[in-house]
């Protein structure tokens, strides 16, 4: 599935995502002040930081997720491919099936396997023909490397799953819609640590394809799966640079002390 | 008069004995003793002892002293008096009751009564006394029994828990008793039904008009107990009333789970509850006074004939009453649709309408059928607003403009006035109960199974 054309060129990726002065309130309450934060299409975006401190905030805000919470209030830019995501002329619809999620917790809905991830072609109207959907589905379940253990039982609930595997397949179910940008929120948090390698090394084979933001409580996972990582702390973007950087040569004290331990 | 004497007294002997075994379990540990339970505990078991065999006693008694009495003033009659039957007999006894009681009597006059009245004072005085002696002995005994117990290795926590337990089991059991003796006395009376009109005559018979002759030479039908036209009335009446409630409180359910305000919400969910707390004989003159009419007069304007008492109009009544009961237990279920479910398919792009369509919604189908079947089983066991609105006569028909008369409105009008209780016509109201109660029976176990199920999935 490599196109010679869109391999990321390793001394100048492109930019996928530009966060420019995004500031986050619920209600009256602040939850990200003045981020800036830059992403490179084709890599992998660790989000780091102590609970509480706005990453899963600030994920939310590349598909727009916080619409649908009362009471949040999001200021600030974001461009995806120059376009500020946030203007009136944007389809929310169409905006989150370029920008898959991938959740905390498995969510598989409570439908057959196939249907789980026939969902989002069939909702945007993608495939017309049932042959192109099952290809879509096989495509799908081939790339988030579930295709062999569930091909025989398509049609068996996705509930039925293991954990592990329901959060591949709910990968698959975003791949599905054929996005440029795929974001997870702690995605093995639920996991034990054999589906969660499975999950890294599937998200370092999605990176030649899509591009990755993950949030991530676990600094080993920042560090084997993501190219670059941004430090969170109450809020605020505190620093943000290559991971090997970030893992060996933090800048700020606050990094040090989180990534150390002393905090978090 | 006797028996709230010896209840407050009772009731006293209670709080006394309790300070009693507290006081005795305080005395000890004040001498530096550990005792197994708490003083309360010693208090509530001495109380347990001193009065619990009092209460049955008391029971016991109150069954057993009037029929004793009873006797004995019969036997004390004059032997030409005691041959009367029991009718002539049972008014005596009564009159020498109230006689002895002070109040008016017919028959003031008659020496019988006088002497008899006298006598049973007499023995009622006695009586009295033996009680409250017999209830003040069993309390002292149990006093006394206590009394050597209340000592620091007795588990008095344990056996009151035990005797807790064992009234909190009484207690379940008498409803359970009653649920069985209701249905058995269905049985029964459905039993002797069948004796007189086959099982399947009543089951697939197309005609149903119970009047039966009573005598030989009076006019009406041999009746006839075909169930089939009033359960299909039945039927009908609830299926307007579904086709009502089902999509009004679905949608109402969707409205108050995913649009409104959780304000609007605490606000709305209340009201429409409300409409479950209506007395249904409102909802009955409801439907009799003002729909059943409008109906009528708006179908005569467009040209079509709508009886006065047509199904419809019951049926669209019965349905704004159980509107509440689907709104409310689907809200229920749809709320407790995980956010994960939503925000999974607002994430691939889905729109509100599509994620309750393709998602939540079937997600919540089994509460909400579980809840659909629940309306449905209160609609068929409704009788008010049907006696009130809906024909009478058994009219096998599946136009909703004409009368129609169900299960519920015959059963009452067959068992109203005065009925003798050996006619088939009479035993037929029972037949029809037991058939009723074995179809919402059926019903809400199935709904029940269905929401239970349906709430495992995602605790
Ligand atoms: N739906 C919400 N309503 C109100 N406050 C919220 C909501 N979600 C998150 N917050 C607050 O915003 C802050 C950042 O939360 P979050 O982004 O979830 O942190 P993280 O993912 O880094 O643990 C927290 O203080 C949290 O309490
Ligand atoms: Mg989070």
């Amino acid at each position: 599935m490599v196109m010679a054309d869109t391999l990321p060129d390793e001394k100048t990726p492109r930019t996928a995502i530009v966060a420019d002065g995004v500031n986050v309130h619920y209600g009256t309450k602040q939850a990200l002040f003045d981020v800036d934060l830059d992403i490179k299409q084709h890599q992998v975006t660790a989000l780091i930081g102590p609970s509480g401190c706005g990453k899963s905030t600030f994920l939310r805000c590349i598909n727009r997720m916080n619409d649908v919470i009362d009471g949040c209030s999001v200021e600030g830019r974001i461009l995806l491919d120059g376009d500020d995501i946030y203007d009136r002329s944007v389809d929310v619809v169409q905006l989150r099936a370029r920008i898959g999620m991938v959740f905390q917790k498995p969510n598989p809905f409570p439908k057959s396997i196939f249907d789980n991830v026939a969902y989002g072609p069939r909702i945007h109207g993608i495939a017309e023909k049932k042959a192109d959907l099952e290809e879509i589905v096989h495509d799908s379940l081939v790339r988030a490397g579930l295709w062999g253990e569930v091909s025989d039982r398509l049609n068996e609930p996705g509930t039925g799953l293991s954990g592990g595997q329901q959060q591949r397949l709910c990968i698959a179910r975003a791949i599905a819609v054929r996005p440029d940008v795929i974001l997870m929120d702690e995605p093995c948090s639920a996991l034990d640590p054999i589906a969660t390698a499975r999950i890294e090394e599937l998200i370092d084979d999605l990176r030649e394809n899509y591009t990755i933001v993950i949030v991530t409580h676990s600094m080993q996972q920042a560090a084997r799966v993501s190219q670059r990582t941004a430090f969170f702390h109450l809020g605020n973007l505190v620093e943000f640079g290559s991971t090997d950087a970030i893992f060996t040569a933090p800048k700020d004290p606050r990094t040090e002390s989180y990534i150390t331990g002393r905090i978090g | 008069m006797i028996y709230t004497i010896a209840l407050a007294a009772l009731a006293a002997i209670w709080f006394a004995s309790w300070k009693m075994g507290q006081g005795q379990a305080r005395g000890i540990i004040a001498g530096g003793q550990r005792m197994h339970s708490l003083p309360s505990h010693y208090g509530a078991y001495t109380a347990i002892l001193a009065v619990v065999p009092a209460v049955l006693a008391l029971l016991i008694w109150s069954i057993f002293q009037p029929l004793i009495i009873d006797g004995m003033i019969v036997s004390s009659l004059p032997p030409e008096r005691q041959a009367l039957d029991d009718l002539f007999l049972n008014a005596l006894i009564n009159d020498i009751r109230n006689m002895a009681a002070g109040n008016p009597v017919r028959d003031a006059s008659d020496p019988v009564i006088i002497a008899a009245a006298a006598e049973l004072s007499g023995w009622q005085t006695t009586a009295n006394f033996m009680l409250l002696a017999l209830l003040g002995g069993l309390a002292v005994i149990g006093l006394f029994i206590s009394r050597g117990q209340v000592v620091p290795e007795m588990r008095a926590r344990n056996r009151v828990e035990r005797f807790v337990m064992v009234l909190l089991i009484l207690s379940s059991t008498i409803a359970v008793i009653t649920t069985v003796g209701i249905v058995m006395s269905l049985l029964y009376e459905s039993i002797e039904f069948f004796r007189r009109v086959p099982f399947y005559e009543f089951l697939f018979g197309l005609h149903w008009s119970p009047q039966t002759a009573l005598r030989a030479d009076q006019v009406g039908g041999s009746g006839s107990f075909g169930a089939i036209p009033i359960f299909m009335g039945t039927l009908l009446i609830s299926t307007i009333a579904l086709c009502i409630a089902a999509p009004v409180g679905l949608f109402s359910a969707i409205y108050m789970a995913e649009f409104s305000s959780p304000r609007a919400r605490s606000i709305i969910k209340p009201l429409l509850e409300i409409l479950a707390g209506v007395p249904t004989v409102v909802y009955g003159f409801f439907a009799a006074l003002l729909v059943a009419p409008l109906l009528r007069d708006g179908g005569a304007q467009l040209g079509i004939g709508i009886d006065s008492e047509s199904a419809l109009a019951a049926g669209l009544v019965m349905g704004v009453m159980i509107i509440p009961f689907v709104s409310s237990l689907s809200d229920d279920v749809i709320t407790a649709v995980p956010r994960s479910l939503r925000e999974g398919s607002y994430g691939l792009g889905a729109t509100r309408a599509e994620t309750i369509r393709l998602v939540i919604v079937p997600a919540a189908l089994p509460g909400i059928v579980g809840a659909l079947l629940l309306a449905a089983s209160r609609a068929i066991g409704e009788t008010m607003i049907v006696v009130m609105a809906a024909g009478l006569t058994a009219n096998l028909t599946a136009n909703p403009f004409e009368a129609v008369t169900t299960v519920t409105v015959q059963i009452v009008t067959l068992l109203t006035g005065d009925q003798e209780f050996d006619t088939a016509k009479t035993l037929s109201a029972f037949a029809l109960g037991l058939l009723l109660f074995v179809v919402t029976l059926a019903l809400n176990v199935m709904a029940l199974r269905i929401v239970r199920k349906y709430r495992e999935k995602y605790d």
